[in-house]
């Protein structure tokens, strides 16, 4: 492989390290604050991707139903970006309100909640199949496209907004989760879960920040991912999500770091395999891989053992 | 009394079902739902034992029917059939209906091999994680059916058609439906025998308290092999009757909406109860051919039934109990769980 | 040549030692005590006899047989029996079903048996169940064979669990904290049924109890250990006695 090719792989894993990152972030700091694996986060991505994609159309005026009036790129990329991730944070809450928290409160087994997480995520999907048909959608061009070739590489500047993005809120979560009270109190009820409404901080309302910051990051990696890739599938949500899923579980699910990792890792792994093997091995190879490290360290890698007493 | 109860019970359903289908009283289409039916009851069966009674949390197990699918079917493409895939058959066609529940065998066997990539991960791992594995069991099958392209890859395998005309042509017999219903039967009997034991109670012990079994000399590996081996066998061999039923199958027929529907199934008919899976498996098959004609709105519907179950009935129709705990006055023609329990077996 | 041996014993958690050079001898027909302070280490030694962790160092023999590296099930049934400070029984199973359960390393039928409900099954699983309806009569239990532990009141359900772990026909019994959570009536029932089990069975027990009546009462010799490390042993007498035990965990006043 020459450097360039090297070097242009490397960049392309880094775009798509970033998204599944984002959203495996999402899936840890659920499992933080819940002990739950919210399955269905990877179609609140798939959500988030197709909002954007009305949004950015309505807006732009690229549907056939057309607005009285014209806006500048200027307004419409931001505002569509702000409103797609409230939209979907909105469906993340309501996820949590309806169907988790019913559970929680019954102190269901967590089983059942897992099992409910699993449903949701194909209700999502489903809906999206039976409501908008199986027609892939095309997702608008929000940012004009440009392409920086450097020695042989070619950079465009959606993968560097993208990197860019990825790192700047990674780093604004680590400072929420680390140096904030409510990253603190997050961080608290993964421990203890019944201390921390002794300390004067409402569970509900940690949870429900905890669902709103994760579904927005997922929803501006479906934003993203729709520039980056504008062809929109229902199924997106499992095909991206889940791997990001598997990707967080590898950097040890609860662990913001080792989510960050995990999605690095995944998309390094997906692209170098499909570099030099044919495209259908990518996930036996990257699934394989991702098994036997789970099989040397269950936990993953910044995974803590939580140690029962016996 | 009771030694004869369940062989009636039998008897009277190969009555109503493989018996008119060969007198030709059914129907192409009922006899495809009834053994499409009898698929399910061994698929629930089989995840119950996993999900239910051991209490693990398998997400996968379409992989391992999957196995059991391709499998099966390529033997007897193989040997029996004209195939486009591989040619001229290897043996006679007249031999398939020897040859066929062979085949099934040697792919729940697969299945059961297969299954070892869980089993063992299950003995240092639980609950969340163990379910992550077999999820990723399902993505691994799928991927690796996908690179098989002598067998069709992406796009499918087929020509089991071929081969149970040439059994019908030899015998006129329903055959597959016929091989469904000794499936069932060898399902049930296995397992009811098997969770009845002793030996078997050790798995309920595993999901109750796993290192209070280990420190009470429950060997829990051994267990959880035997335990992931029989259900995705099992498994395996509904799959290779499924291949032979629908006669073409692709990757994406054993991937994660399949999971799920045996997902609902087990949970509606009731973890650790067989009563209940048998019956959810009956209800819920007929339930997606009735919603057929409203396409798409089919799969909306399934999770969402998931949903409400888990909200407002996550124990099931039958919880953990069996048809005669609920209905007493058939403890005088069928073993209950609670005579189970003092006796130690299932009939004395 | 000892029932269990026991020679610097040694384990840590991450960076916490939490057993120090541990070292016992214990013999046929003797009921030894583990007392110390919570967070000692005391769970942490029966968890590492019994295999559930394996030692960063030390020796443990059970009848001149090695223990270490061994599982969990196989040392138990070596003749090894055990109960928990929190009571471990499964609840979805009956009394009856919880003890035929712990009889697992003495069957002797297969799996096709069990498939097939064969005639060497039924027999062999009359005599557990005859065995299990026994022993439970044996403790007065039989009415309860068929109920839910978790139904039972908690001094019956401790019961149940000191009778299942004499199914595997142990010569050693470990017990954690058997009177946790139980009023001066039921501590007495305990310790007579204690002495009545060591008599009845021939087992040696040891026993880790926080309440010094148990220990003084029906121990023949006491160890002590404090964040892993052995501070005393000997009689009940001399700990009763021993300043260094007094100052960490009996204090000034002992009953």
């Amino acid at each position: 492989m020459s450097l360039e090719t090297f070097l242009q792989n490397f960049i392309n894993s880094m775009q798509i390290g970033s998204f599944l990152a984002l959203i495996a972030v999402g899936y840890t700091m659920v499992y933080g604050v819940l002990l739950l694996i919210n399955f269905a986060h990877g179609d609140i991505f798939m959500v988030g991707a197709y909002v954007g994609y009305f949004l950015g159309t309505l807006l732009l005026n690229r549907f056939d139903f057309q607005l009285p009036f014209d806006l500048p790129a200027w307004v419409v990329v931001p505002v569509t970006v702000i409103l797609t991730m409230a939209i979907t944070a909105l469906v993340g809450v309501t996820l949590e309100r309806v169907a988790y928290r019913p559970l929680r409160n019954r102190g269901a087994h967590r089983l059942y909640l897992v099992i409910t997480a699993l449903s949701a995520g194909l209700l999502l999907e489903y809906l999206n199949l039976w409501g908008l048909g199986a027609k892939d959608r095309q997702f608008p061009e929000l940012f004009e496209k440009q392409i920086y070739p450097i020695s042989g590489v070619s950079v465009t500047n959606i993968q560097v907004m993208v990197i860019l993005l990825a790192f700047s809120v990674m780093g604004v979560l680590w400072f929420i989760v680390q140096k904030t009270r409510w990253g603190m109190a997050m961080r608290a009820i993964s421990y203890d879960r019944l201390a921390v409404p002794l300390m004067g901080v409402s569970v509900d309302k940690i949870i429900v920040t905890t669902f709103v910051i994760g579904s927005a990051m997922a929803a501006l990696a479906g934003v993203m991912y729709g520039s980056a890739y504008p062809i929109l599938r229902f199924d997106m949500g499992m095909l991206v999500g889940w791997r990001a899923f598997i990707a967080a579980v590898v950097g040890g699910i609860g662990s913001i770091r080792g989510a960050m990792l995990g999605g690095y890792l995944m998309g390094f792994t997906q692209i170098y395999v499909a570099a030099f093997l044919p495209s259908t091995y990518r996930d036996l190879i990257t699934f394989t891989v991702f098994l036997l490290i789970l099989a040397v360290r269950p936990n993953g890698l910044f995974g803590v053992a939580r140690r029962t007493k016996v | 009394m009771k030694r004869y109860s369940m062989l009636l019970v039998y008897a009277f359903f190969f009555a109503i079902t493989v018996l008119p289908s060969w007198l030709g009283l059914y129907d192409q289409y009922i006899q495809f739902v009834m053994t499409l039916i009898g698929i399910n009851i061994v698929l629930t069966i089989s995840l119950n034992l996993i999900n239910g009674y051991m209490g693990e949390f398998s997400v996968g197990h379409a992989a391992f029917m999957g196995v059991g699918a391709y499998v099966a079917s390529i033997i007897t493409v193989r040997l029996f059939s004209d195939s486009s895939f591989f040619g001229a058959p290897l043996l006679s066609p007249k031999l398939a209906i020897f040859g066929f529940p062979l085949a099934l065998i040697v792919g729940g066997i697969a299945a059961a091999l297969f299954s070892l990539l869980v089993a063992v991960p299950s003995f240092r791992t639980r609950g969340d994680y163990l379910a992550i594995i077999t999820l990723a069991v399902n993505f691994i099958f799928k991927s690796l059916v996908e690179n098989i392209n002598a067998v069709g890859g992406p796009r499918g395998f087929m020509g089991m058609g071929k081969v149970t005309n040439a059994m019908g042509d030899v015998i006129d017999l329903p055959w597959v439906m016929l091989w469904t219903f000794l499936a069932v039967v060898v399902t049930i009997v296995i397992v009811r025998n098997f969770v009845s034991s002793t030996m078997g109670k050790g798995i309920v012990a595993i999901r109750e308290d796993e290192i209070a079994s280990e420190l009470m000399t429950v060997d829990t590996r051994r267990l959880k092999v035997i335990a992931f081996m029989l259900g995705c066998g099992l498994a395996g061999v509904a799959g290779g009757l499924h291949g032979h039923t629908i006669s073409f199958i692709n990757p994406s027929s054993y991937f994660i909406l399949q999971s799920t529907i045996m997902l609902v199934m087990v949970y509606l008919g009731g973890m650790g109860s067989i009563s209940g899976s048998v019956i959810s498996a009956i209800g819920f098959t007929i339930l997606l051919e009735l919603l057929k004609p409203l396409d798409v709105l089919r799969w909306v519907a399934i999770p969402l039934l998931l949903i409400l179950l888990m909200l407002f009935r996550p124990t099931g129709i039958m919880g953990n109990r069996e048809l005669p705990d609920v209905f007493p006055w058939l403890r005088k023609y069928f073993t209950s769980t609670e005579e189970i329990v003092s006796h130690g077996s299932a009939t004395d | 040549m000892a029932l269990l041996q026991i020679k610097e014993l040694t384990h840590s958690f991450g960076g916490l030692t939490a057993v120090d050079d541990f070292n016992l001898e214990l013999g046929e027909n003797e009921t030894v005590g583990l007392i110390g302070p919570n967070g000692a280490g005391k769970t942490t030694v029966f968890n590492l006899v019994c295999g559930l962790y394996k030692p960063s160092q030390g020796v443990i023999a059970f009848n001149g047989t090695s223990l270490v590296g061994r599982r969990p099930h196989a040392i138990t049934s070596l003749g090894i029996g055990r109960t928990f400070q929190n009571i471990r029984l499964w609840n979805e199973l009956s009394v009856l079903d919880n003890l035929r359960i712990a009889h697992f390393s003495q069957i002797r039928y297969g799996i096709l048996d069990s498939f097939l409900f064969t005639a060497k099954l039924r027999e062999e699983e009359r005599e557990v169940t005859e065995e299990a309806r026994e022993l439970l009569k044996l403790f007065n239990l039989e009415g309860s064979e068929k109920e839910l532990p978790r139904n039972l009141p908690y001094g019956l359900q401790r019961r149940v669990e000191i009778c299942r772990a004499l199914v595997m026909k142990p010569r050693l019994l470990l017990l954690d904290e058997p009177a946790a959570g139980m009023n001066p009536g039921e501590i007495s029932g305990l310790m007579d049924l204690v002495r009545w089990v060591r008599e009845q069975f021939q087992v040696t027990v040891w026993i880790i109890e926080h309440q010094m009546r148990v220990i003084m009462g029906i121990c023949d010799r006491i160890k002590v250990i404090d964040f892993g490390r052995t501070i005393a042993a000997g009689t009940p007498e001399e700990i009763r006695n021993d300043p260094k035990v007094i100052e960490a965990y009996l204090g000034e006043e002992v009953a």
